[in-house]
């Protein structure tokens, strides 16, 4: 039985201790502002549309790591599950399944996303990278080269995530400081606690760029 | 997770059509952070999730000096928590924006969405109220807006009827010497729920409080706003004594439970430590401004 298919435990009516329990971790000049237009969201329909998919399986397209893919789902898929159970791609873990961990860190657009709180259908149109897409064996990403040089995993089941997290602030600035790095992983929770490798792993990426952006491994260590 | 139905409107009478159509049964929806999970977790229940992320009015990220902020009910937080101009003129719900869960979740997760959920712990929703804030909604009997701190009315439940949606937030303009903060306790770095929660907005005349608004959350059914503790501030200098009695009225507005986040008597201790403490970072944020 695929784990999506699971009955609700318990009919609605939520108290405020059980709320909180379930909501997962959560939950121009003068004039301005919004920075970047709104990736996908607003291009993929045009204005007047309404889509209206499922309840039963559909057909769609994702784009992952680069290639067209195309998928049989019902619209209550999680791109978590899509990417693992229907494509194949088992890099990225599944472990809390609520967006708690950070295992199943994926990029949507370049950026970080938890895969399990994403229906598979609301990737449709963006660019979704996972730890495949970042790098092969006889080929590693940066950053998947620097954890292996510094031995940045004990079990492995967060590395795939964390290597996504560090791989995005990389991309977003090459010479991240430790503030930004901590920031970007703070959503990665490894139970083995390996986070000072991590650390290390993290700044042997790093490209040190002006005075007082990158510290040194040591430093990390002691963050 | 049961079967749903994905229903994705461009326009907002299209959202309101369907919307009203499933009634109870629909769910309006954009980064999915807290929906999904609740979904699977079985704490609530609907077979049409309604994508709002496709509406240009609810992806609207505005600021004017003058009129004050529009506030796209999709947009995501981290659009919040990486714009300068957030930063300088709305520092506090800047930070709420920056604090929710992770950088995972606030690429997906939107400050509307936050308030929608209804949690009594939303971080965004007291930095919200602090800043006056109302939220405009349409729904099949045309438009109404309501202020931030009537919108949720028990644990998960606000006061969206069946066929409305929350369309924008609109904030005041900060005013000449205002300015606003939001802290949060959690007993781990990050990636927690608040045990308590409090934003403030002040505004000085000199070294005297001309307006105050303090608003608190997870220490009652739904984030409060603490109305006496702020009036009693207007006209005071903000000095050691004013801020232990609004500390105190703070704490007294406050009804929390004890969960496995903090008891009660620790709750209200530390909404009187945190007031103290943002209505200080707010003073002195305003002084620059």
């Amino acid at each position: 039985m695929n784990r999506d298919d699971r009955k609700p435990r318990k009919p609605p009516g939520i108290s405020r201790r059980s709320f909180i329990k379930g909501a997962g971790v959560v939950a121009a000049a003068a004039g301005l502002v919004r920075v970047r237009p709104a990736a996908a969201d607003e291009k993929t329909l045009p204005a007047g549309v309404v889509e209206k998919l499922g309840p039963e399986a559909t057909t769609i397209e994702l784009n992952i790591n680069g290639k067209p893919a195309t998928l049989e789902i019902e619209p209550r898929v999680t791109l978590l599950s899509a990417l693992r159970e229907h494509l194949g791609l088992t890099g990225t873990k599944l472990v809390c399944d609520r967006g708690a961990c950070g295992a199943c860190t994926v990029h949507l657009d370049g950026k970080p996303v938890t895969s399990c709180m994403v229906l598979a259908i609301d990737a449709r149109g963006r660019q979704i990278t996972t730890i495949e897409g970042l790098g092969t064996p006889s080929n590693m990403h940066p950053v998947q080269a620097a954890f292996v040089e510094t031995d940045a995993l004990q079990c492995g089941f967060c590395t795939p995530g964390m290597v996504m997290s560090v791989a995005a602030a990389l991309e977003r600035n090459p010479a991240a400081t430790t503030d930004e790095i901590k920031h970007a992983t703070a959503g990665n929770i490894c139970r083995c606690g390996t986070y000072p490798d991590v650390f290390a792993a993290a700044f042997r990426a790093v490209k040190p760029g002006p005075a007082g952006s990158a510290r040194s491994v040591r430093a990390a260590k002691d963050a | 997770m049961h079967a749903i139905t994905y229903e994705a409107p461009t326009t907002l009478d299209q959202a309101v059509s369907i919307l009203k159509t499933h009634g109870e049964n629909a769910r309006p929806f954009c980064g999915g952070t807290d929906i999904i999970i609740q979904l699977r977790a079985g704490v609530r229940r609907t077979e049409h999730l309604v994508d709002v992320k496709k509406i240009k009015e609810l992806q609207t990220l505005s600021f004017d000096a003058k009129k004050g902020l529009r506030l796209g009910a999709a947009v995501p937080c981290i659009e919040i928590s990486e714009s300068d101009v957030m930063r300088r003129h709305y520092p506090g719900l800047t930070e709420a924006a920056h604090l929710i869960g992770s950088l995972q979740i606030q690429n997906r997760a939107s400050v509307g969405g936050n308030l929608c959920n209804g949690s009594p712990a939303a971080d965004t929703t007291p930095a919200l109220m602090a800043l006056g804030a109302r939220a405009r909604i349409v729904g099949p009997n045309g438009e109404r807006e309501v202020p931030v701190e009537a919108f949720v009315v028990s644990p998960g439940r606000t006061v969206l009827k069946p066929g409305e949606l929350l369309v924008e937030l609109l904030v005041p303009a900060p005013a000449p010497h205002s300015s606003d903060a939001y802290l949060r306790f959690i007993p781990r770095n990050e990636m927690d729920i608040a045990v308590v929660g409090v934003g403030a907005a002040l505004t000085l005349d000199g070294d005297k409080v001309k307006a105050a608004r303090i608003a608190l959350g997870a220490v009652a059914p739904t984030p409060i706003l603490a109305s006496k503790a702020a009036d009693a501030l207007i006209g005071m200098k903000l000095d050691a004594a004013a801020l232990e009695a609004a500390g105190r009225a703070a704490s007294e507005a406050c009804s929390p439970i004890d969960d496995m986040r903090g008891t009660a008597e620790f709750r209200l201790h530390i909404a009187a430590v945190l007031t103290r403490r943002v209505l200080s970072i707010a003073a002195e944020r305003a002084k620059k401004n």
